[in-house]
């Protein structure tokens, strides 16, 4: 049994002018200590889906159907207290921007003995010497000094080690790490990673990893999920997607990203941009941008079929 | 830490400064203190006499660096209209102009602030929108009919709390009244204390909402919600603290405000505190007295300043910068 099982998440919004469907009928799942990478442009549904997991959809968002099963257990569909206590204890989060995720006005050890403390059955002295361990393991020199301090007094690389210690110190069994190097330095993004990856390794942590950034997938995610437009368009093991990309999408991801290997005078490009949610094209959603179109595409909507060593939602594999 | 209060107080000695020039100047420009003194029957040698003893025969710096040196002092001169002390008669009213102001301030705090946080967290359900429209009222209500109206319901009507005055007083130390210590003084205090705090209050009701609505939407308040706060920690601990900043300004301010100029509900109320002095002056250009006021008022705006900085400093870390 998977750890995460997400099985046709829907999630629409109302709006005066029609219900906009963010995310269609999207289905992955994650097993036990694994690494998912989620992959796509910007609006492709990547951060939603993570908001949708842990049952923070931002109103008038909401999921309209669909499961999502958490060690078979179904989450979607709780009430707002037994979800809140999955969040953080059972599933931790990690955003984007390590400048503005801490409260300015606690410090650093209360924030994260508060986590803790919600969750777990600790006296006062017992989380704080956790606090400062978590400190320590996410390389904050100093820790037991540094604990009492106000998240302005701390960069911002390690504002977001403190992010990480505060997603992990409940020990949560999957970890939803969305674009969590986005807004560093380029110098610190490697550092963060690697923290990232080895910190889960040693807890056996699950993550699924939201980023636009394939360099980072391949090196830590196991597998790969590539997302256009709300849907799934390809996953599969990440050396696969990478190297023999099933979808003409992936293919074109694939292409853009420059390479030491060979030369190139010109980046490929995809042409076009992503259709905006109330102009879903139908059939194949990326069709009008598709190099490989043919007449089937403009009909009919492709599910995930199995191409090759990954899965991925076009006709072109339909008959292989 | 002292050395921020010491600058602060330095700052302030130029505000108060050219308010006591201001203070200064009305006796020069509301009329004449030596005929007002002596009156209409008066010899030439007896002019002279005062205008000597009054010094205002000194040239213009000297008569208003005596002024600051004698109000430094405490000393005021003498109320035209009461021929006491200015003194002694605003540290007679004092006591009850602070005891209702303060009482006016917390209970507008006390409810101001959970009717903000509970609008600003439950926007559109039936008790908001009935806030919204009570604070609407309060907003817009001008306090001397609020007053009225409140008098005419509680005090004619239903008989259930007096309609002036300030009941029965203790004397507490050397010159402090309070009303505090008796049932009475309580009930006398209800409705001016309400009159009083009914703007203060639907105001700090607006702000609390205002910034709750801007904060919730923060990623701090997310990430909080992510790692799965109650809702109360959330709301309350760490969205409320991040609201205070601007609600102190506005407290403090609407303090200052409140002592300053409770004139009308003090009237209203016959209450006998700064306000009503102060309009009673006013009526027959007691100079002293507004003069002495007008210095006192500048102080407690001061003072209120330095109280607020240190009340910033006390809430938001990032002010405590390292000297």
């Amino acid at each position: 049994m998977p750890l995460l099982d997400v099985r046709d998440l829907t999630v629409e919004f109302p709006t005066r002018r029609g219900t906009l469907r963010a995310l269609d009928r999207v289905s992955f799942s994650i097993e036990s200590g694994e690494i998912l990478g989620v992959v796509g442009e910007s609006g492709a549904g990547k951060s939603l889906t993570g908001a949708a997991i842990v049952g923070l959809l931002e109103r008038p968002g909401r999921i309209a159907s669909g499961e999502i099963r958490l060690d078979g257990q179904r989450i979607d569909n709780l009430a707002p207290e037994p979800l809140r206590r999955i969040r953080g204890r059972r599933i931790g989060t990690i955003f984007q921007d390590p400048l503005t995720t801490l409260n300015p006005l606690y410090t650093i050890g209360r924030q994260l003995t508060e986590t803790m403390q919600t969750h777990m059955r600790l006296t006062d002295a017992e989380a704080r010497r956790k606090a400062i361990g978590w400190l320590d393991r996410v390389g904050i020199p100093a820790a037991a000094q540094r604990i009492d301090a106000y998240p302005h007094e701390f960069s911002g690389g390690q504002r977001q080690r403190v992010v990480i210690a505060l997603a992990l110190c409940a020990e949560p069994a999957l970890v939803i790490a969305d674009e969590p190097t986005t807004a560093l330095d380029v110098s610190i993004q490697a550092q963060i990673i690697t923290l990232l990856k080895n910190l889960t390794r040693d807890h056996g942590t699950a993550v699924m990893l939201v980023t636009h950034d394939m360099g980072v997938i391949a090196e830590t995610a196991d597998r790969v999920a590539v997302m256009y437009a709300g849907r799934i368009v390809e996953i599969g093991p990440v050396a696969a997607v990478i190297r023999q990309p099933a979808h003409p999408y992936t293919d074109g991801l694939m292409a853009s990203i420059p390479s030491l290997e060979h030369r190139v005078d010109r980046l490929r490009q995809i042409d076009g941009a992503m259709p905006r949610l109330d102009a879903i094209p139908a059939g194949c959603r990326f069709h009008p941008r598709c190099p490989r179109v043919f007449a089937r595409c403009h009909k009919e909507q492709p599910e995930l079929l199995p191409a090759g060593a990954t899965n991925a939602a076009c006709w072109l594999h339909a008959n292989g | 830490m002292f050395g921020f209060i010491g600058s602060r107080l330095l700052q302030a000695v130029p505000v108060l400064l050219v308010v006591g020039f201001i203070a200064f100047a009305l006796f020069d420009y509301v009329g004449d203190p030596v005929s007002i003194l002596l009156g209409q029957d008066h010899t030439e040698a007896q002019r002279v006499a005062l205008v000597q003893q009054l010094g205002l025969d000194q040239p213009f710096f000297v008569q208003y660096a005596r002024f600051l040196w004698t109000a430094l002092h405490g000393n005021f001169g003498i109320s035209y209209r009461l021929a006491q002390p200015v003194s002694s008669l605003i540290a007679e009213r004092l006591p009850a102009t602070l005891e209702l102001a303060i009482t006016a301030s917390v209970l507008a705090f006390a409810i101001g602030v959970p009717m903000g946080v509970y609008t600003g967290i439950h926007r559109n359900t039936l008790l908001s929108r009935l806030f919204m429209i009570v604070s609407l009222v309060g907003v817009s209500l001008p306090t001397f009919l609020l007053g009225i109206l409140l008098i005419l319901l509680f005090a004619v009507w239903l008989g259930w709390l007096p309609s002036f005055g300030r009941g029965p007083v203790v004397h507490l130390g050397g010159w402090w009244t309070t009303g505090f210590t008796s049932w009475a003084g309580i009930r006398s205090l209800i409705l001016p204390a309400i009159t009083l705090g009914m703007f203060q209050m639907t105001l700090i009701m607006r702000l609390v909402r205002a910034e709750m609505l801007e904060v919730l939407r923060t990623d701090y308040i997310k990430f909080a919600r992510a790692r799965g706060l109650t809702n109360r920690a959330i709301n309350f601990g760490h969205a409320l603290k991040n609201t205070l900043v601007p609600v102190i300004t506005i407290m403090g301010l609407q303090f200052g405000g409140i002592v300053a100029f409770s004139l009308v509900t003090e009237t209203v109320f016959q209450w006998p505190g700064m306000g009503l002095l102060l309009v009673q002056s006013v009526a027959v250009a007691d100079i002293p007295v507004m003069s002495a006021y007008l210095l006192l008022i500048a102080l407690v705006f001061v003072l209120i300043n330095l109280v607020v900085d240190l009340l910033y400093y006390a809430v938001d870390p990032r002010l405590r910068v390292r000297r």
